[in-house]
This record gives C-alpha cells, sequence and structure tokens, in this order.
C-alpha cells in the first residue's frame, strides 16, 4: 500500500539554516543536468544539485565514482560534455579556470616549490594585481588565521603536511572566492592531525562564510564537515541530505551499506499497513517489525537495514516475538570506548552488534555465548533498492 | 691459515675497487695527456721529432735545468687572430646554444607531456642519431645542403627559387650542424628536470588566476631553468672547441678556435703553441664546467 513519504520524519537533530528545505531559497550553485563522458565511460552522468549559499558539501563515494570529475567541472578544469553549471547565477560554460569565482584546493595542495609561503599566498592576488599594501593586509590576515605567521619565509619542503595543508587553504581563501573546492583536504593527514583539522575547517568557513564542496572518499570526514552529503555511485548522486538523514534515512541498500556499517535482512511484506509494516525474512528467521509505513509493491522484495549499535544484546530472552532473534557470539572486538560482536544466527546470517562499554568491569558476554538480538520497531530502515 | 687478499691489505674492499678503477682510468687518459700538453706549452718549436725542446736537460754538472718558454702564450696574446678566433667560438657556440633552447624546450615539453607509452618513443627518436657516427651525419648535411643537394633540387623542382641556394661552407650551414649535432644533449637533461614536474602545479596556477602562458612563464619556465642551464652546459662547452663541423660545413672562412688548434698543430706543425691554445680553451672553459657542476648538484639536492 502507497504510504506518502512524509511519514517518514526528518532527524530532531538542530540544523542552524536549512535553505534546501525551502523551495524559494536561491540556490547558489546550480549544477544542472551534468554529464561528462571519457569515451564510452560516463564519469558524471546527468547530475543536478543545488548547493545553498554557506554550506560545506560534501560529495562522498568510493574512488571512480565521478566526484572528482564533478569537483573538476565545478573549477572549469574539465568541461562538462553536456548541462550546465551556474555559480551566484552565472553561466560557467566556457569561462576558464582563471576567471572563475572559484578556487581549489589540490589533493597534492600544489604548492609552488620555488616560493615561500607568503608568495604561495599572495600568487593569486599579485595575479589580479591587487594594490601592494592591499596584498601584503590580506595575506597577514589569512597567515595569522591558519596560524602560520611564523612560517611566512619558509619554502614547502621545509613545511610538516598539516603546514602544507593550511598554506594551501590560505592560499585558496586569500582571494575571496565565491566557491572553494577541497579535494581531499584531509586526505594526506594522520588520523589525530586529521580530527583537529576538520573543526579547524568548520571554524574557518564559519568565519569566513565562504561555500565550500569537499570532495572524499571518508565518510567520517563527510560527517564531521558536511551541512550536506551528496552520496554518489557510478556517477550519479544516489542521495544527497544532511550527514543523519543520510545515516538515518538512507534511500537505498547502498547507501546504508557505503555511510556506516548496517545489518541488511532481505525479506517480504506480509502485513502493509499505514501504521505499520511487517516484513518476513528467510535470512533473519523471523519477522521484523516496523512501526511505519513504506510505500512498495505487495509481495516486493523488501530490506531491512538496521545499525549495529541499534542492536540489544541479551542473555535473557526479551519481550515480544517480533525484532527478536537468537544467535551465538562469534567474534568480538574490544575498541575502547565500545566493542563489535559478530553474531551468527542460526540461518547462517552473521549480525554485527555495537554495544558502548559503560562499565569498566568486562562484560559477561564472551565467545560462543548464545545470545539474544533485539532492536526497536522504529529501529529498521526498509528500502525497496 | 688463510691469507688476506691482496686488496683487502691495501685497505680496499669491493666498493673502493669499483670506484678506484675509473679514477685510473681517468688519471691515465685523461690527466697525464693534460700534463704533457701542458709541458708542450712551455716548450720551443724544434725541428725534431717530436717537433718540440725538451723542457727538463740536465748538464755536465750534474744540474737539471727546467727551461720554461712562455713565448707561445705571450704570441697568443700578441697575435690577435687567436683572440678573434676564440671570440667567434664563444659567439658561434652561444648562438648555437641560443637555437638549441628555442628548439629543444619545446621539445622536452612535448615528451615530458606525452603519454608514457609515446614518451619512449619520443625519447628513442632523439637518441636515434647517435647509432650513427657524427662524422657520417655531418657528411649527409653536406648531401642535403649543397648546391645540387636535396634541399635546393626540391626547392627548384617546386618551382620555389630558379637558382640554387648557396648553403654549404655558410655560417648558416654550420650553425645547422652545430645545432643538430648537439641538440641531443640539451633535450635529455631538461627533459629529466621535466619529466619530475607536477603539472597539477600548473592547474592551481590556472586556478589562482594565470592565463595557460602566465602560468608556464611563473611556474614551469623557474622550476626548469636547472634542466635548461644543464642542458646549454652540455651544448655550449664542446661547442666552444667545436672542430669537425666547422671544418666540413663552415668553409674555409669560419674561424673557430678549434680549427686553429688543428692548423698549428698539423699545418704549421706548431705544437707548442697549439698546446698553449689547447691550455687557454681549457681555463676558459674550467669556470663554465664548475657552474654545470654545481647545477647539477643543485639538481640532484633538489629531487631529494
Amino acid at each position: 500500500m502507497a504510504v506518502p513519504s512524509g511519514t517518514l520524519t526528518n532527524p530532531s537533530q538542530p540544523v542552524k539554516a536549512a535553505p534546501w528545505k525551502d523551495p524559494n531559497a536561491k540556490a547558489y550553485v546550480q549544477i544542472d543536468r551534468v554529464t561528462k563522458s571519457f569515451g564510452d565511460f560516463k564519469a558524471v552522468d546527468d547530475v543536478s544539485l543545488k548547493i545553498y549559499k554557506g554550506e560545506i558539501f560534501c560529495l562522498l563515494g568510493a574512488s571512480g565514482c565521478g566526484k572528482t570529475t564533478l569537483l573538476r567541472m565545478l573549477g572549469g578544469f574539465e568541461t562538462p560534455s553536456s548541462g550546465k553549471i551556474y555559480i551566484d547565477g552565472e553561466d560557467m560554460t566556457g569561462v576558464p579556470p582563471y576567471e572563475r569565482p572559484v578556487n581549489m584546493m589540490f589533493q597534492s595542495y600544489a604548492l609552488f616549490p620555488h616560493m615561500n609561503v607568503e608568495q604561495n599566498v599572495a600568487f593569486g592576488l599579485r595575479q589580479d594585481r591587487v594594490a601592494k599594501a592591499e596584498i601584503k593586509d590580506r595575506v597577514a590576515t589569512m597567515l595569522d588565521l591558519v596560524k602560520l605567521t611564523d612560517f611566512a619565509k619558509r619554502k614547502p619542503h621545509q613545511l610538516s603536511g598539516g603546514q602544507r595543508q593550511r598554506v594551501a587553504l590560505a592560499r585558496a581563501l586569500v582571494k575571496r572566492p565565491k566557491l572553494l573546492l577541497l579535494d581531499e583536504p584531509l586526505g594526506a593527514l594522520d588520523k589525530k592531525l586529521r580530527e583537529h583539522t576538520q573543526f579547524e575547517l568548520i571554524s574557518i568557513q564559519d568565519k569566513l562564510g565562504v561555500t565550500f564542496v569537499v570532495v572524499t572518499h571518508d565518510q567520517e570526514e563527510a560527517m564531521t564537515l558536511a551541512s550536506r552529503i551528496g552520496v554518489m555511485n557510478h556517477g550519479e548522486i544516489v542521495q544527497a541530505g544532511t550527514p543523519s538523514e543520510i545515516y538515518e534515512f538512507p534511500s537505498s541498500k547502498f547507501v546504508a551499506d557505503f555511510v556506516g556499517s548496517v545489518n541488511i535482512f532481505e525479506g517480504k511484506l506480509i502485513e502493509d499497513e499505514p501504521e505499520f509494516v511487517r516484513i518476513g525474512s528467510e535470512e533473519l528467521g523471523g519477522t521484523i517489525y516496523v512501526s511505519h509505513g513504506i510505500s512498495a509493491a505487495p509481495e516486493a522484495t523488501v530490506w531491512a537495514a538496521v545499525r549495529p549499535e541499534k542492536v540489544f544484546m541479551s542473555t535473557a530472552p526479551p519481550e515480544g516475538t517480533d525484532n527478536v532473534v537468537r544467535g551465538s557470539v562469534q567474534d568480538i572486538a574490544y575498541l575502547g570506548d565500545l566493542s563489535i560482536y559478530l553474531v551468527k544466527l542460526p540461518t547462517g546470517k552473521i549480525v554485527r552488534v555495537t554495544q558502548p562499554n559503560t562499565s569498566r568491569h568486562a562484560e559477561a558476554i564472551t565467545w560462543d555465548q548464545q545470545v539474544y538480538l533485539s532492536w526497536d520497531s522504529t529501529s529498521p530502515v526498509v528500502v525497496t533498492r | 691459515m688463510r691469507r688476506t687478499p691482496w686488496s683487502q691489505r691495501f685497505g680496499l674492499n669491493g666498493r673502493g675497487l669499483v670506484v678506484l678503477l675509473p679514477y685510473l682510468w681517468l688519471l691515465l687518459f685523461f690527466v697525464v695527456p693534460f700534463v704533457i700538453v701542458l709541458k708542450i706549452s712551455f716548450a720551443d718549436i724544434a725541428l725534431a721529432i717530436p717537433p718540440y725542446t725538451s723542457l727538463f736537460q740536465w748538464d755536465d754538472q750534474k744540474v737539471l735545468s727546467i727551461k720554461l718558454n712562455f713565448n707561445n702564450y705571450a704570441f697568443l696574446f700578441t697575435n690577435e687572430l687567436y683572440f678573434k678566433a676564440l671570440l667567434n667560438s664563444l659567439k658561434v657556440a652561444l648562438i648555437s646554444t641560443l637555437f638549441c633552447i628555442l628548439i629543444g624546450y619545446p621539445m622536452s615539453y612535448g615528451i615530458a607531456r606525452a603519454k608514457p607509452a609515446t614518451r619512449n618513443l619520443l625519447l628513442l627518436l632523439v637518441i636515434l642519431p647517435f647509432w650513427t657516427s657524427l662524422l657520417l651525419r655531418v657528411y649527409a648535411w653536406i648531401g642535403l645542403l649543397k648546391a645540387n643537394g636535396v634541399i635546393n633540387n626540391i626547392l627548384m623542382a617546386l618551382g620555389l627559387i630558379h637558382e640554387p641556394l648557396a648553403m654549404l661552407y655558410t655560417p648558416f650551414a654550420m650553425y645547422v650542424g652545430i645545432v643538430y649535432s648537439y641538440l641531443p644533449f640539451f633535450i635529455l637533461p631538461l627533459y629529466a628536470n621535466l619529466e619530475k614536474m607536477d603539472w597539477q602545479l600548473l592547474e592551481a596556477a590556472e586556478d589562482l588566476g594565470c592565463r595557460p602562458w602566465q602560468a608556464f612563464y611563473k611556474i614551469t619556465l623557474p622550476l626548469s631553468r636547472n634542466g635548461i642551464l644543464a642542458g646549454s652546459m652540455l651544448v655550449f662547452i664542446p661547442a666552444v672547441g667545436e672542430f669537425v663541423i666547422p671544418a666540413l660545413l663552415g668553409g674555409p672562412n669560419a674561424l673557430m678556435i678549434g680549427r686553429i688548434l688543428w692548423d698549428e698543430f698539423f699545418s704549421n706543425r706548431a705544437w707548442p703553441v697549439a698546446s698553449a691554445v689547447a691550455i687557454l680553451l681549457l681555463l676558459l672553459l674550467v669556470p663554465f664546467m664548475m657552474w654545470y657542476q654545481s647545477i647539477q648538484a643543485r639538481e640532484s639536492a633538489g629531487a631529494k
């Protein structure tokens, strides 16, 4: 039975402003049915996207999904085979990179090795023939912002990875672009530094109000940085939404699986009511009760996705028969803050469960133990593709 | 008891030997001949075999007298022929180097930016002429440039000219020969430099507001400076002393220091003067060689 998709409530997490929800909001960057083909291969396939002023929009996808090609088209380094790109209302077709109000931070940073930090940052302004005094001012302000004032006279090869990343950022931002493109901005940094830099990047973006488009394959990076994420696969945007929308309301198996880890059970609708559905799943060896309606054809194959942290594990049988299944613990990975349990069901399916380690004393659950797994009726996401 | 190998008794291991052998070779075939030339340059001309006097003489009282004759050098400075020839050689080498830069830079750039598979083929084509002797290649140019040569015949057949152009035995022919012969020496070091270039830097420059030619001027050119200098030195240094090409293609008026040297040595049998010319030429080129060395050192330091 068909049910309007509006019954799926959006996450309650506060969002500063959500222009994408306002049908009258003007898109700052509009990508209109853009396709890019290399021979027979469609790197970007009929992508339409609206990005709003002040957003950090992340293009997330595996390598080869077309995210970098899309970014390079925004920068003017590739021309769309068809479709148009508008930035602040202006058609960018045929506008070369050096005339676009856009700057890019390259994955390799692409700092000029024969120039020092100051000269690198000033390069774009010199090119625009900005007055000398103003260049000096703006470069100094920018170096202060990225905390590199003491390194102004160093050459790029005398800097650490994190410092180089900040020079690249300063060099791209000093021209006050309407749009800043970042290609895997944190890819070359180690984990600790990456986390720190993520927050720094957000605070800089907040301060300057520049619109960011970030390309990344790292979902964690996308989650922390983005106001919205566009998940890409095979040249298409398969879903665009806020990080929590993407995580909690994935629109397809692919998105559910790509963003975070998930348990997916294949099944058939056995009861289909406006307020609930019941799914029979052979894989699970039981039924899944979902407390909201979905839109799918009767008897259609559907998939119920349950996040590992939303699965409860207990040694005593929980109440009810829906959303409960027995299994034995196959493997335990202790990560400190939480533990991952792999539980094998009688059907052979392995279910992933994460539990926070709230007590300092080891939990009683151990290898080969029989456990009950259960979840809330609001937890499963039912997708039809 | 095991005997220590003789090499170890001299403090030599395998690595030392590998390094020592080329040095012995250089000592034998470079330093010794150089000392001989230096010695001859201080001798006097003589009707003898070999045609110069000895520097060392034992007289009756067992006294070693050494006679150093500086007249050869003085002669070079008083006779303006040598000065002119040297100046002309420098001019010819400089102009040839400039042409090598103008022709070789686009070629190196093109090779470095070609697809890897094409790149190897293009490099092979640059190196291919080395499979034939230089002399043969220069003779081939005679066949191309002479009055009833290939080029003139084609131009006349096309009706572009009615009389053959006088190309052979002109400065033009000499420059063609030198530039042609030395071009690979310019292309290869520059290619090695450009091949290391990060082409994304050009995109970054364009992103920051450079037109493609500005990006080339501000990024590619300064970054390939060492490659240009290294290639230029490899052309300039040997071109100054070039003898074969001016002699074969340049005609009798090509006043080059290399030809003067040849004439002094073989025609005039003035070995001491010829040796003095050789020594002066060497002294002149030493600064350029040292410059080249420092560029090379900088290149390999930068690569690290």
